[in-house]
């Protein structure tokens, strides 16, 4: 018996997960990031107390807001999966492909941070609440995607870590605010404050604009990429699966 | 620049994770593709 299957063709390997509009959103991407070494460590003043430390912010704060915004589409995808009509396993995979993001800029976030801390400080790492709550996220995360990894049919490893995906990102308001709400050696926000007020260089706020702006888009093509990576990843799953079904069936009839 | 090793050191790291996690990304999903039809790839 043979399997109809459309040619597999040169041009369709060369595809692979881009599309015009991922080739866009990377090439704006590639030039903001470039911008943002440009801002940061050219053109950029040094801080009156923080010297050339405050440096280091341009990629540290980015870096955070792309994996609370990751965590949060991760929520939000593992809401429509649990709560939609049709238990979309898209939606699943949206929020698998955001969370992987989230915990390598997560990652990101507390090296940054810790060499910040080494200046500023004199020492890498303090059991300060926004270090000990930010490296708590971290675990939690890589706990979810541990989740994800666990046996089970595909529909019970999606719901499962949709109910996790939905309790992990309570911690990320804890993380904003620990600053607030426990006292902190780490400064608190300086341009998403309570009072909303910005305290910030004008040439300053423009670079960590510029930073904000280039891993927003980052996140936006990691996330096209990574969620069809992930789609494709469990079609190859279930052809394989299907394959090795055929295989048995096909010995099984042979040896009758 | 004071502290420039604590900095640009920062830099590298941030800059080359998101080099080394891109090119993961792309290559895998190359690999992937190869092995699938058109017809399992809605973006397309």
């Amino acid at each position: 018996m043979t399997i109809d299957t459309p040619p597999i063709t040169a041009a369709t390997q060369r595809r692979g997960t881009s599309t015009p509009a991922t080739r866009v959103i990377g090439i704006l991407t590639i030039s903001m990031t470039i911008w943002l070494g440009v801002f940061g460590l050219v053109l950029s003043p040094a801080d009156r107390d923080q010297g050339d430390a405050v440096r280091i912010m341009y990629v540290h704060v980015p870096s955070v807001w792309l994996a609370y915004l990751a965590f949060i589409v991760t929520a939000l995808a593992s809401g429509v999966h649990l709560f939609g009509r049709r238990h979309s396993l898209q939606a699943d995979r949206v929020a698998g492909a955001s969370a992987e993001i989230g915990v390598v800029f997560m990652a990101v976030t507390l090296v940054t941070g810790m060499l910040w801390g080494r200046i500023t400080w004199g020492v890498y790492w303090q059991w300060d609440a926004r270090l000990t709550t930010t490296a708590l996220l971290f675990i939690s995360y890589v706990g979810y995607l541990a989740v994800r990894g666990l046996e089970g049919t595909r529909e019970q490893r999606a719901r499962r870590s949709a109910i996790v995906g939905l309790f992990a990102v309570l911690e990320v308001p804890l993380v904003h605010w620990s600053v607030k709400l426990w006292r902190s050696l780490h400064q608190e926000a300086t341009v998403l404050g309570t009072d909303l007020d910005v305290s910030l260089d004008g040439l300053m706020l423009f670079s960590l604009f510029v930073g904000v702006v280039a891993f927003t888009l980052l996140f936006v093509w990691l996330l096209l990429h990574r969620s069809r990576m992930l789609t494709m990843l469990d079609l190859s799953a279930e052809s394989g699966l299907e394959s090795a079904l055929a295989q048995r069936r096909a010995e099984g009839g042979a040896s009758a | 620049m004071t502290n420039a090793g604590f900095i640009l050191g920062s830099y590298a790291l941030t800059f080359g994770s998101i080099v080394i996690f891109a090119w993961r990304t792309v290559k895998v999903g190359k690999r992937l593709s190869a092995d699938l039809s058109d017809e399992d790839k809605p973006w397309l």
